[in-house]
């Protein structure tokens, strides 16, 4: 009888639990706006403030890296995110694929505050489907406490001295670890060439013998920590090791570097584009784009956000300084098309090479 | 009634057997049938035959990542085959109450996250790590060594991740082991290491043999642990295949790769319950042998 | 010969390396998850502080909250169908192997092969990932382990009472209440134990079948990516009471079912 009783009771509690567990695992109420960015790539604070500007909610979630993102998005035709933080040659992807929606210049007045050089960007020139972020150069950052010579070649970093070997890391992403074995031979950013190629590709081959991992994640934190002395990085967030330690030091090699530019783009399958707009327009305004760019450390191709940044600000991180014309003046990354086949091939050689 | 059975046992199977059907069988049905087809320019797929993507599988390149992963799968079967029949067989000549107990604590890390297991080794692996620390600790005063983002810490991630299933499946054949065929070989005059190689191990073949093809199909399909404690220096399979649908966006391809692990794992099954059979005739002649 | 001293050590010392080596790494990240200090390597103090930092993480309790879904949600879909489909398969006794090779598959597939499976199936019917995708494709193994455990209770199990129990009258129905429930309950809930743990842990198929956002994150995905930016006292912290939930599932499987999982 109480066998029973307690068998009944229990499998009246396993049905109320599971209902109750369908009921909770429906979409709850969602917010207005799915926002996806890098972690930590916007103010902290930024979704609150737009929504107290706006009254339009806006959920962030994060992604670690492009390709992460586009997987998703190809696989999902861009369902559930309104918009999305992806660099330039993915957008044209994005473009290309048709999952992006035209930026509707009516609707983000605020574009008027990019620099000139920022709406002629090769990759969109007039800003057709993507809205410029935050722009940059890829280059070397190092510890000037422990590296003895200043880096000044890509080379250093492929081929570097005794002390630095199994104390470098590169970057994991297909084309910016490209990116550094086609800059230290003199070639594009966007070169096609097989032949080309096959010489860019035995030249990462060799650097990797040297190489203590491929990270684009947590190389400042090796820098800081010391497990790594010199990384190949992305400018800001060099910035983020910089804000830590000041002995690290940024640096572009004299062979030079890519423009990188982060965008934000609009997905078409969002329900609710004008939010959308709203939230890009929001985030070009002078202020809140000059406390992007102190939050996250980034230069941001915002004209009048950048004069006003503070002067104790840009003294501690010189290359926040650097002026428009000579950073217009790198190779944008360009989607390569049916290339990018090739790309990921010899990433693959290289990651899979002994 | 006995020709009623039959149709309700089919109707209790029914829901089960649809589920499978439509979250696994259809699914993988599906990327074999992806594997044909050819990659758009950005990613889509091309409803164009081709068996382009498998001839792919054969490139050197790829065939060499599948030789790798093979070779890093192996070393970690091996490593975890050897710790894990010595463990077994320890436990197994234990005292009787304390085999469970014994066996219970082998297998209790299994169920924690994977993810947390992996995560531990960078902890006690990294260059600032607990090794580290315990080397100067005993006065080492030089380079710290580099042991995270080695082939010896993703082996070593893997070993620890999948040794308890080493140790359970290599103890169910230990236990049911008659200690009075160990003492017949004795007492035919056999050495210890004699009778270990010649009477005990052959019967613990099936056991090895389970064990071994879990690490292994698991090892060579992984791609978390060389993510995490390769840095990104190690390519295996399972981080092509993750590759190809998550980042390369090459789903045809990736299609092929996954079709190919599903091969291997096929072959790796085959050989295992050949194994098995081949053990069974020897316990039936060891048997019969004892009993004589 | 089974008592030489030298065997004896030799054994006790396979045994303590052994455990030594299993239990170090993860005693380790227990230990420094009340570490003071920011490093997740050096000890400086004991504090709670990295827990309390975890009770305010927005991300990490959603995570938590979706986690609990998923595993509640396809335990309870799995448990049902695994033990309907353990009485049927071993009601009828002779079955051929490939229903075997059916049951077996899920244990046995490589995790990423069945989460790109998923994914491009889902794609495909243009379904909105979600939780409740990561649900479907956790059934899938869910139900495959709790069938084998189901069956392991199963095969010493006498038919022929069903059979006396239908001939005296008693509906299917009554008979599954009365005789068949109370012989395999443990095994059906040491199953459900063991499906929520397996639940709880997966990582690859939910990375792979989850859709955009928080709305779907569940803790291994929120861990992972947690572990690639870095390790933090945080993640050990979010570790430790992690493994303990899926430890005490563990325990409770194994008492109630003795020996189903030491087979």
């Amino acid at each position: 009888m109480t066998a029973t009783t307690l068998r009944h009771r229990s499998l009246k509690t396993s049905a109320i639990a599971l209902g109750l567990a369908i009921a909770l695992s429906a979409p709850a109420a969602a917010a207005d706006l799915v926002i996806s960015n890098w972690d930590g790539y916007m103010a902290p604070d930024a979704m609150a403030a737009f929504k107290a500007a706006t009254g339009v909610s806006g959920e962030v979630v994060v992604h670690a890296t492009n390709e992460e993102i586009m997987g998703k998005l190809v696989a999902s035709g861009g369902k559930g995110y309104d918009v999305v933080f992806v660099s330039s040659p993915f957008a044209e992807v994005l473009n290309k694929l048709g999952l992006i929606e035209t930026i509707d210049h009516a609707k983000v007045p605020n574009l008027a505050n990019l620099y000139p050089e920022a709406a002629k960007l090769p990759h969109d020139v007039g800003n057709n489907f993507s809205v410029p972020y935050t722009w940059g150069t890829t280059g070397l950052c190092y510890r000037s406490d422990l590296v003895k010579t200043e880096p000044a070649s890509w080379n250093d970093l492929l081929a570097p001295s005794d002390a630095l070997k199994g104390k470098t890391t590169m970057l994991a992403t297909d084309r910016w670890l490209l990116a550094a074995g086609q800059l230290a031979k003199g070639y594009s950013v966007n070169e096609t060439d097989p032949a080309k190629l096959a010489e860019v590709k035995d030249l990462l081959i060799s650097a990797k013998k040297t190489l203590l991992a491929y990270d684009d994640t947590t190389f400042y934190s090796k820098l800081i920590s010391g497990e790594a002395l010199m990384v190949q990085a992305w400018d800001g967030w060099c910035n983020y090791g910089i804000a830590e330690n000041p002995q690290i030091k940024y640096t572009i090699p004299k062979e030079g570097s890519d423009l990188w530019v982060d965008t934000m783009v609009v997905m078409k399958a969002s329900a609710n584009k004008d939010a959308a707009f709203q939230f890009i327009n929001f985030m070009l305004d002078a202020k809140n784009h000059a406390w992007a760019a102190q939050n996250i450390d980034y230069k941001v191709p915002n004209k009048p956000a950048m004069e006003s940044l503070p002067a104790d600000f840009l003294a501690k991180f010189p290359n926040m300084s650097m002026p428009v014309a000579e950073l217009v003046k790198f190779e944008q990354l360009r989607d390569v098309g049916d290339a990018q086949r090739d790309y990921s091939k010899i990433v693959s050689e290289i990651k899979a090479a002994q | 009634m006995r020709s009623f059975v039959p149709s309700r046992s089919s109707l209790l199977m029914a829901p089960a057997l649809a589920w499978l059907t439509a979250l696994m069988v259809v699914p993988c049905a599906l990327v074999l049938a992806l594997a044909f087809f050819r990659r758009g320019i950005y990613g889509g797929i091309e409803y164009s035959f081709t068996l382009e993507n498998f001839g792919l599988v054969l490139d050197p390149l790829y065939a060499s990542i599948f030789l790798n992963s093979a070779r890093i799968a192996g070393a970690a079967t091996l490593i975890a085959v050897v710790i894990g029949y010595a463990a077994a067989y320890a436990i197994a000549a234990a005292p009787r109450r304390w085999q469970p107990v014994f066996l219970f604590f082998s297998v209790l890390p299994f169920w924690s996250n994977y993810l947390i297991r992996t995560y531990a080794w960078i902890v006690l692996l990294n260059r600032e790590g607990l090794i580290t620390q315990l080397l100067r600790w005993f006065g080492y005063t030089g380079e710290p060594p580099s042991m995270l983002y080695t082939e010896g810490a993703v082996i070593a991630g893997l070993v620890y991740n999948y040794l308890p299933f080493v140790i359970l499946a290599c103890y169910a054949p230990l236990s049911r082991l008659n200690p009075e065929l160990a003492e017949a070989s004795r007492d035919l005059g056999a050495s210890a290491m004699t009778t270990f190689r010649r009477v005990i191990l052959p019967l613990t073949v099936p056991g090895i043999a389970a064990g071994a093809v879990f690490v292994f199909v698991l090892s060579i399909g992984n791609f978390v642990t060389p993510a995490l404690l390769g840095g990104g220096r190690f390519q295996m399979i399972g981080n092509l295949v993750y590759d190809q649908f998550l980042t390369a966006n090459d789903w045809p391809f990736g299609a092929a790769l996954a079709m190919a692990l599903i091969a291997i794992m096929l072959l790796v099954l085959t050989a295992q319950a050949l194994a098995a059979d081949r053990a069974a005739g020897r316990v039936a002649e060891a048997k019969g042998g004892a009993d004589d | 010969m089974t008592s030489s001293p030298a065997r004896i050590f030799g054994l006790r010392t396979t045994l303590v390396l052994v455990f030594a080596f299993l239990y170090i790494p993860i005693a380790v990240v227990v230990a420094l998850s009340f570490n003071q200090g920011g490093l997740p390597t050096v000890w400086s103090g004991f504090s709670l502080k990295w827990y309390a930092s975890l009770a305010g993480n927005a991300a990490i309790l959603s995570a938590a909250l979706n986690t609990l879904i998923v595993a509640l949600v396809s335990t309870a879909i799995a448990t049902l169908l695994g033990t309907l489909l353990a009485i049927g398969v071993e009601m009828r006794r002779q079955y051929g192997s490939g229903l075997e090779a059916l049951i077996f598959a899920p244990m046995i597939i490589p995790d990423i092969v069945l989460a790109v499976a998923l994914l491009s199936f889902f794609s495909m019917l243009d379904f909105t990932l979600g939780l409740h995708t990561i649900i479907l494709a956790h059934v899938v193994f869910n139900l495959a382990f709790v069938c084998s455990v189901v069956r392991a209770r199963l095969k010493s199990f006498d038919w022929s009472i069903v059979e006396a129990s239908a001939d005296l009258g008693a509906s299917a129905v009554t008979t599954f209440r009365r005789v068949t429930l109370p012989v395999i309950l443990p095994a059906v809930v040491a199953g459900a134990l063991l499906a929520f743990t397996l639940s709880v842990d997966e990582f690859i198929i939910a990375f792979f079948t989850a859709g955009a956002g928080r709305a779907s994150t569940t803790l291994p995905m929120q861990i992972y990516s947690m572990i690639r930016f870095g390790i933090t006292p945080e993640i050990n912290a979010l570790s430790t009471m992690v493994m303990a939930v899926s430890i005490t599932a563990l325990t409770l499987s194994q008492r109630l079912n003795r020996g189903v999982i030491g087979q």
